[in-house]
């Protein structure tokens, strides 16, 4: 078992690849590294075992990407996703970095495969983990182990000694003891804390238990809320989080990205009270999947149905759980304990405000509703081909963005605006800094490889003074 | 609104609750794609949203068992999800040869497969040495015999011929019509495609897919070596090589008149001796990769069949390599005896045993170099 008693020159705290990236960099440049990851070897990893690409610039075409992707396309579609919301000076420097990141990783033993099949959309921007994100993974694990890093596992930071922005040592508890772990240095690596029911209460009331956790259980946000307790500044909207509506059959906490559903374009969307409420053909899906967890969110009892009929089911990718199915309209709503009054009458209005056009899923075709509120501005196709279709979804909660603040060193800031003399952090737990808001595929990895490759070189430079 | 089944299940029918949850993995696998780039089964899946049982059994037949996809596997157990590819595409594979057997009446012999050979091993091998000790003076079987034609003092070449042809004969045609049950099953249009045979046959002979998508197979841990692989390719071109050592020698008896024993540098002796030392350290690599294997990964009801397999290849080159070295001492007649008792049994025993993997192995990546240029060219 991992010792946790000598002193190390950098403690990471948490196990995923901003960890990982942290603790090979540390140790690639000549420090005693430990980290410390709350779960088992096989749940190790956190989110980044359900992630399946990252987001690096490249100046060519190469041998798993299809085209460049200059500095300046990645800062305007980081502009685009968050809105405004980024310190573009950090933002320009992870973009930067990014391309140092997509040979350094490789070098690290990961591997990259073209785009998969359906995802043609990412295939010049990101680049895409060979076996996913498990298999990225057991390759920073085996890297890291192979550079003599020492890890420990089901091993959980509680608690923090921080004197006047100064890391001392932390409380770490293992199999019901508890350690106190110096190090000269701490990299929090260890992600936010969208599994934290009761925090997200505090944004969202009680519809936060009716909320599906799409990763790990253990992002409970305990270091995050020890940090800024300490001194540490705080950025990002804390009331926020990415959500997307996911099957509500999903396991409550892991049940990654098979749990989306990529119908709600081909079908209409109704609540418990067998209502549409928003306009499902708004945008082409890509843009559009992201808002769908905080619509179904503000529904009745936080459910929402995709209805749909025999004539869209070919269309998206196959789903984990099957749709569920009827005859009729009428016997559809009955299984889903819906009033068959009320969903016969949405679909029958539904059906006569959809004028003839051409459908095309490709483009933002001319199928549309007209005098019905709200519209289906693309995609309306009359839903009236059995068998009927529906999935049930819930809110899927992906990651929160409240973060503690770094500068480009990947120091945390005080609340005071200094330094951190040796706190740094890496991930999820800082992606705020540069993702105040949205969302864009192979972002969170970008952040995590960057700023933990960042974070452990800059920790075993302090380490070493 | 919890789910009341495993995730992935759906309503339909299969021959068995193997098959089911076969099924069951694919549905998961496919709202996934995470191992599109590991092997050639995913790709396939992809293919497809529904499978019935010929599409699974042609998944199965398609796995090579790295082990890439259990390692590299969010969902793999502990995980609720329960995802074990290897393990279950391993079971419905063992399953399929003996649901394709000819005749059907000795699919049974796959079920208890490690017994039935070493019966039918020991059998053969005492059928020889009364056969010799029948037809000849008992003291033939302990006597010293050389020169041109001393194996045929023993027993008449034309009856060993016509014995393994027959034997020999039988096996091609069992096999064959196995393939012919896996063929109509997985509903492969008969038609020739030679592009595609030719990639299947250099999928087939490179272990193209037993390499976890490029850096080895997964046996005992998360590390993964190319060990398997390679002990693989000791025993297949050391049977290639033995095979072809034996034609060698037919040809020579038959057009050239040229009778063993051959001397040690002739082509029949070169190449068996080749294939009789990758057919003893090959098996071996394999036995002890075998043992070594993390069992989640593994049929264990297949145990016997594979260790079977295993040991009679590893005997049909120990007792051929004896011959060669001890030809010339009284040792012969019986070392002859306990060969020829297990390349009979080898050959009988072949459409029942693990040997048949290599078959359907094969026609499974004929089937999916057709299908996957066929796709190709639609998109």
């Amino acid at each position: 078992m991992t010792e946790l008693t000598t002193k190390y020159d950098v403690l990471v705290a948490g196990g995923g690849n901003a960890a990982l990236c942290a603790a090979i960099a540390a140790a690639r440049s000549g420090a005693r590294v430990l980290v410390v990851e709350m779960a088992s070897k096989f749940y190790r990893g956190g989110n980044t075992r359900h992630t399946r690409n990252i987001r690096c610039a490249h100046d060519a075409a190469t041998a798993t990407l299809s085209g460049p992707y200059p500095e300046e396309e990645f800062f305007s579609d980081l502009l685009q996703v968050t809105r405004g919301a980024t310190d573009e000076a950090l933002a320009r420097h992870m973009i930067h970095e990014s391309k140092a990141v997509l040979d350094w990783l490789p070098q690290q033993g990961v591997r990259f495969q073209p785009s998969l099949g359906g995802t043609l959309s990412l295939g010049r921007t990101n680049s895409f983990f060979l076996g996913g994100g498990r298999s990225m993974l057991n390759a920073l694990y085996l890297t890291a182990e192979g550079l003599g890093v020492a890890i420990a596992y089901e091993a959980e930071v509680i608690d923090l000694a921080i004197d006047n922005g100064m890391f001392l040592s932390a409380t770490v508890r293992r199999g019901g003891e508890r350690h106190t772990v110096r190090a000269a240095t701490f990299v929090a690596a260890c992600g936010g804390f969208e599994s934290n029911i009761e925090w997200l209460k505090q944004s969202w009331g009680a519809a936060a238990d009716n909320f599906l956790i799409r990763g790990t259980p253990n992002n409970r946000g305990t270091v995050l809320k020890l940090l800024i307790e300490r001194g540490v500044q705080e950025t990002g909207d804390p009331t926020q989080c990415h959500a997307v509506a996911i099957d509500a059959r999903a396991p409550k906490y892991d049940g990654g990205i098979i749990t989306r559903l990529d119908c709600v374009v081909f079908g209409i969307v109704v609540n418990k009270n067998a209502r549409r409420f928003y306009d499902e053909g708004e945008d082409i899906w890509p843009k559009r999947y992201a808002i769908w967890g905080r619509l179904v969110a503000q529904q009745p009892d936080q459910i929402a149905y995709i209805i749909f009929d025999a004539t869209a089911l070919t269309l998206f990718m196959p789903s984990l759980y099957p749709p569920i199915a009827a005859t009729s309209i009428r016997e559809l709503a009955g299984t889903l304990s819906l009033d068959p009054d009320a969903l016969d009458k949405t679909v029958a209005d539904f059906n006569a405000a959809v004028r003839p056009g051409t459908f095309d899923d490709t483009i933002l075709d001319d199928c549309r509703t007209e005098g019905l509120e709200p519209p289906k501005s693309h995609w309306a196709r009359r839903i009236e081909t059995a068998p009927y279709y529906a999935y049930p979804v819930r809110p899927g909660i992906t990651f929160t963005y409240l973060a503690t603040r770094v500068n480009r060193q990947a120091r945390m800031l005080m609340r005071d605006g200094r330094p951190s003399a040796n706190m740094f952090a890496a991930g999820e737990i800082m992606a705020g800094n540069v993702l105040g808001r949205g969302y864009a595929a192979g972002i969170g990895m970008t952040i995590g490889s960057v700023f933990g490759r960042i974070a452990g070189t800059e920790a075993a430079k302090h380490a070493r003074n | 609104m919890p789910a009341t089944e495993k995730a992935g299940a759906r309503p339909g029918s299969h021959a068995s609750p193997l098959l089911a949850e076969a099924d069951r993995l694919m549905t998961v696998c496919n709202s996934c794609r995470y191992c599109e780039g590991l092997c050639a089964v995913f790709p396939a899946m992809e293919m497809r949203r529904a499978f019935p049982d010929g599409d699974l059994n042609y998944l199965a037949n398609l796995c090579h068992s790295c082990g890439a996809c259990y390692v590299d596997c969010q969902f793999s157990p502990p995980h609720e999800f329960d995802v074990n590819v290897p393990r279950v595409l391993a079971q419905v594979r063992d399953d399929s040869y003996a649901a394709y057997a000819w005749p059907r009446a000795l699919a049974p012999m796959f079920a208890r497969n490690g017994l039935v050979v070493s019966i039918v091993a020991a059998l053969s091998v005492a059928a020889f040495i009364l056969g010799f000790v029948a037809w000849h003076d008992p003291r033939v079987l302990f006597g010293t015999h050389t020169g041109s034609g001393a194996f045929y003092l023993l027993m008449p070449h034309n009856a060993m011929a016509l014995l393994f042809g027959a034997a020999f004969l039988y096996a091609i045609v069992a096999l064959a019509m196995g393939v012919r049950a896996f063929w109509r099953d997985i509903g492969d249009p008969v038609r020739l495609a030679p592009g595609a045979w030719w990639q299947a046959m250099r999928d087939a002979a490179s272990l193209r897919y037993l390499d976890g998508g490029g850096i080895g197979c997964y046996n005992h841990d998360e590390r993964p070596n190319d060990r398997r692989a390679f002990y693989h390719h000791l025993t297949f071109y050391g049977f290639a090589f033995c095979f072809a050592s034996t034609c060698v020698a037919t040809l020579y008896h038959y057009l050239l008149a040229r009778e063993a024993p051959y001397p040690w540098w002739d082509l029949p002796v070169v190449l068996g001796t080749l294939g009789g030392v990758g057919l003893i350290f090959g098996p071996l690599g394999l036995l002890i990769a075998k043992l070594r294997r993390d069992p989640v990964m593994v049929d264990a009801r297949a145990t016997g069949m594979e260790m079977a397999f295993i040991v009679m290849l590893f005997l049909t080159s120990l007792t051929g390599l004896a011959l060669l070295l001890l030809r010339a001492t009284p040792a012969m007649p019986l070392l002859l005896a306990l060969h020829l008792g297990v390349v009979f049994a080898l050959f009988i025993t072949m459409p029942y045993g693990k040997f048949v993997h290599g078959i359907y192995r094969f026609a499974a990546l004929l089937h999916y170099a057709k299908e996957h240029r066929a796709f190709m060219s639609k998109d």
